[in-house]
């Protein structure tokens, strides 16, 4: 049987409609100023595991509010909760929580369906 | 009303255009500079922007038209209280030296940000590393940029929103002038020193102005100033004094770090320091920025929380040249308005 898939390509789109919000909201009750982020990029410039990998604590925000879960939770483990980016964030956003909060909220999703 | 005098505080541009119309109207007006010139910080900018106008052309048509319009001009004053006797104002100023008056102009207008506060970009510490305030300067003095080390510099980077939109340095507010500024700037670099390379980093292009947009469009067009989204994080000072700064290329998703020669910091506008004084003695009231609080903003932008005490320019919010002088002509609408509604 030859493989007719490529005729029925998954949707390249980000769907608003789906939108996975089981972390947003969570790190939104507890770390509220997240909100505020204007995707300046001086989080990322100074990152420590950015300049070495390819991590990027800025896209890790913007998939946090786009509910790209799972490149999220793959990612994250390249941080180092070194803080530099909490320092020069001009919205003063404690990024350094933010990253906290994804990787608790992960964890407890994780142990929902483990459990369930 | 042409009994009724007027006292200006501040003879920068807002302070002069406002004195000069309510004279022309018959007022009897006094002009209060704390320095020795009036002008106030036009006095040390090389170009405007759009046009690359003179500053010094407007100061002196300004300082001819107080003056004709017979303007009573006292330099060297510092007021620093404003008592209120009735109906009339009495002002203090330093030694003793008083005023009276029936209205009171307050166009104190900005400080500069102090960029030293910002010690990650190395101003003060580093030779390489100036402010757009220090560019006119140096322009206005010299008529030609160059490095510490004496060299025409091959490579600079402008950064925008320096002490502005920055919730680090207690600063929320957009200054608003600083965008345009900074294409200015590049355009005055490129045209100067064509083998120049100039990069300027912005989190937002904010070019509100009817002539801001296509400024913008020639320094790509015709200049080929480079546009890089990303907010600088920090900036380090290498052996041969060249600067080392970071960002990130935020439209690549990635850091990046270059080598510049210099370093242009836009730094925004503050309320003013004169201002606070005034404010503090005089149940002022200010917003949210520290910038005096109109009673309106909307229809008494320039009518002060106090009754009889009005205000005009930098004073209110960062503005741009031209807008000073609309709003200074609109202060002196809404004093002669004060004038003819009251009851006598």
């Amino acid at each position: 049987m030859n493989d007719l898939s490529f005729l029925k390509p998954a949707s390249r789109q980000i769907d608003f409609d789906n939108f996975d919000d089981r972390l947003l909201l969570y790190v939104l009750k507890y770390e509220p100023s997240f909100f505020t982020c204007i995707s300046c990029g001086g989080c990322t410039a100074t990152c420590s595991a950015g300049n070495l990998t390819n991590f990027n604590v800025r896209k890790i925000g913007l998939w946090l509010r786009r509910g790209e879960t799972e490149k999220l939770s793959e990612e994250i483990q390249k941080c180092m909760f070194c803080g530099k980016c909490t320092l020069v964030c001009p919205r003063d956003i404690n990024i350094r929580n933010v990253i906290l909060l994804i990787k608790k909220r992960i964890a407890m999703l994780k142990n929902e369906n483990t459990t369930a | 009303m042409n009994n009724k005098h007027v006292a200006v505080i501040g003879g920068g541009i807002a302070g002069m255009e406002a004195a000069s119309v309510l004279a022309r109207q018959g007022l009897k007006v006094t002009l209060i500079e704390k320095q020795a010139n009036t002008g106030g910080k036009l006095n040390d900018w090389d170009h405007l922007f759009p046009d690359f106008s003179s500053p010094d052309e407007l100061v002196n048509s300004l300082a001819n038209k107080t003056k004709d319009s017979g303007v009573n001009t006292v330099c060297n004053t510092e007021i620093s209280r404003i008592e209120r006797n009735g109906k009339r104002f009495e002002l203090r100023a330093n030694q003793d030296v008083r005023f009276f008056a029936d209205a009171v102009l307050v166009a104190s207008g900005f400080n500069v940000f102090d960029a030293t506060i910002k010690e990650e970009y190395g101003y003060g510490l580093f030779g390489n590393v100036i402010t757009s305030v220090d560019f006119e300067k140096r322009m206005k003095k010299h008529g030609q940029l160059h490095t510490i080390q004496g060299t025409a510099p091959k490579r600079v980077a402008i950064i925008h929103c320096v002490g502005s939109r920055d919730a680090k340095v207690g600063n929320t507010y957009c200054s608003k002038v600083c965008c345009i500024t900074g294409i200015k700037q590049a355009i005055e670099i490129s045209e100067m020193l064509p083998d120049c390379e100039v990069f300027c980093f912005y989190m937002d292009l904010r070019l509100y102005g009817s002539k801001f947009d296509s400024l913008y469009l020639q320094a790509q067009k015709r200049h080929k100033i480079q546009f890089i989204r990303g907010r600088l994080s920090e900036a380090a000072e290498r052996a041969d004094k060249s600067i080392q700064i970071k960002a990130e290329d935020t439209l690549q998703g990635r850091p990046l770090r270059m080598t510049v020669d210099m370093v242009i910091l836009l730094v925004g506008m503050e309320p003013g320091v004169s201002t606070s004084q005034l404010i503090q003695k005089n149940q002022m009231t200010v917003d949210e920025n520290g910038f005096l609080k109109s009673a309106n903003m909307h229809c008494a932008r320039n009518q002060s929380t106090q009754e009889g005490i009005f205000m005009t320019g930098t004073a209110i919010c960062p503005m741009a040249v031209n807008e000073t002088l609309e709003n200074a002509r609109s202060a002196a609408t809404e004093i002669i308005h004060f004038f003819e509604n009251r009851r006598p």
